[in-house]
């Protein structure tokens, strides 16, 4: 059997047990892309980690929208300066 | 009073030899804090620790899940009395009231050690299943599933294990596991293995075990990308007038024709004779290869005027 690539936002926060506002939220914040089909709205498989990421820092963490989005740009600046730190490491074993 | 213990049979239980823990400290705080100083002070560490906002960072995990146990003992108020009370061996405060009783009773089997008192292995299991009950964390206010814990670990590999495409078989948490290396994997790549992570909480899905790949220098080869760089010797001769010569690469032998009057340092490429391209089957980067020339040693006379009348010629 085929493994879902989409799972309803309905679905998604009776499972996560997290309010449906928070979802609009996010979308509202552009921090999630969700993918509507008829009446029914939708979040893409390949998102759920970093929704689940967003719920503990907005919930455990009381980060609200605004601090949700300035996280997410500097992770994602983390994550580029770590990759760029890789690849200088690897050509300084040249010289080693 | 100090609790000796004869048998641990547990790993992931605490004993009381381990080093005394200062809560307040790690939360920054005096043991006058208010409720409202340790809210305060927990919130803060915890969104300067959390491991969502320290990606990979190893010491910044470790603080975390201090900051969250500090916080456990000190804004329980019944957790935080026991601490106080009792210190370093604040867990184990009901064991030392269980104890005083015992001692009173003078109905249990008991050995002492130093000032302390050992229990058998029986009334250990017993106390610490009971114990580590009541002073488990709290489970209020939001009842939110999450998806296990990802589990994140490293696979020291050398450069030629990720030459080719392999399987491997590794042991996690007693479960084994076999999983395909593809070719070309970079140093520092992470791979995700789905499900193998850590239960879910509150009936959410289980976590994902991400493996991280160390790949060790090679004694020959260096790596840069797709890119392979190595140094050969060449001696005077073949350097000044040409010739072939044989190396070893990942793939076999190869032979290289050198160049006449080729200089000390120079680099030729060998294309496609690099390091395979990840995920893109028959792809490869290219192969650097520097000469070291390396001059004769040990002349003998007759190699001596040679280089001389070859000297005056210049």
């Amino acid at each position: 059997m085929e493994e879902p690539t989409i799972i309803s936002i309905t679905t998604f926060c009776t499972q996560y047990n997290v309010p449906e506002t928070f979802i609009q939220s996010l979308r509202e914040y552009d921090l999630l892309e969700t993918v509507r089909e008829g009446d029914m709205e939708y979040i893409r498989v390949t998102h759920l980690q970093r929704v689940e990421k967003m719920i503990r820092l907005h919930f455990e963490l009381n980060i609200n929208m605004e601090g949700l989005d300035v996280v997410n740009n500097l992770l994602q600046q983390v994550w580029q300066l770590q990759q760029e730190n890789q690849e200088l490491r690897d050509r300084l074993k040249l010289y080693e | 009073m100090r609790v000796v213990f004869a048998v641990v049979s547990n790993l992931s239980l605490t004993t009381p030899y381990m080093d005394y823990i200062d809560y307040y400290k790690i939360l920054g705080l005096s043991k006058s804090a208010t409720e409202k100083d340790i809210k305060n002070a927990y919130r803060k560490l915890a969104r300067k620790y959390h491991p969502d906002l320290n990606p990979n960072d190893k010491e910044a995990e470790r603080k975390f899940k201090e900051v969250n146990e500090a916080n456990e003992v000190l804004s329980n108020p019944e957790n935080r009395k026991k601490y106080d009370q009792y210190g370093k061996d604040w867990k184990h405060a009901e064991q030392f009231e269980k104890a005083k009783q015992n001692q009173q009773q003078q109905r249990q089997h008991r050995t002492y050690q130093g000032g302390g008192q050992s229990f058998n292995e029986s009334d250990f299991s017993d106390f610490f299943a009971s114990m580590f009950g009541s002073a488990g964390s709290r489970q209020g206010g939001q009842s939110v599933r999450f998806r296990g814990q990802d589990f994140h670990a490293e696979l020291h590999l050398n450069l030629k294990d990720v030459y080719t495409t392999h399987k491997r078989t590794l042991t996690v948490n007693d479960k084994n596991i076999r999983i395909t290396i593809p070719a070309g994997v970079a140093n520092g790549q992470e791979i995700k293995i789905k499900g193998h992570g850590g239960p879910g909480i509150n009936g959410g899905p289980g976590g994902d075990l991400y493996i991280k790949f160390l790949i060790e220098n090679h004694p020959t080869f260096k790596r840069v990308k797709d890119d392979l760089y190595t140094t050969v010797d060449l001696n005077l001769y073949t350097a000044l007038l040409g010739g072939d010569i044989t190396i070893d690469t990942f793939d076999g032998k190869v032979k290289i024709k050198v160049k006449l009057e080729t200089q000390n340092n120079t680099k030729v490429k060998l294309k496609g004779k690099g390091f395979p391209v990840y995920k893109k089957e028959g792809e490869f980067g290219d192969l650097y290869v520097t000469y070291q020339l390396k001059l004769p040693t040990a002349l003998t006379e007759k190699e001596k005027e040679l280089f001389a009348e070859l000297a005056k010629l210049r």
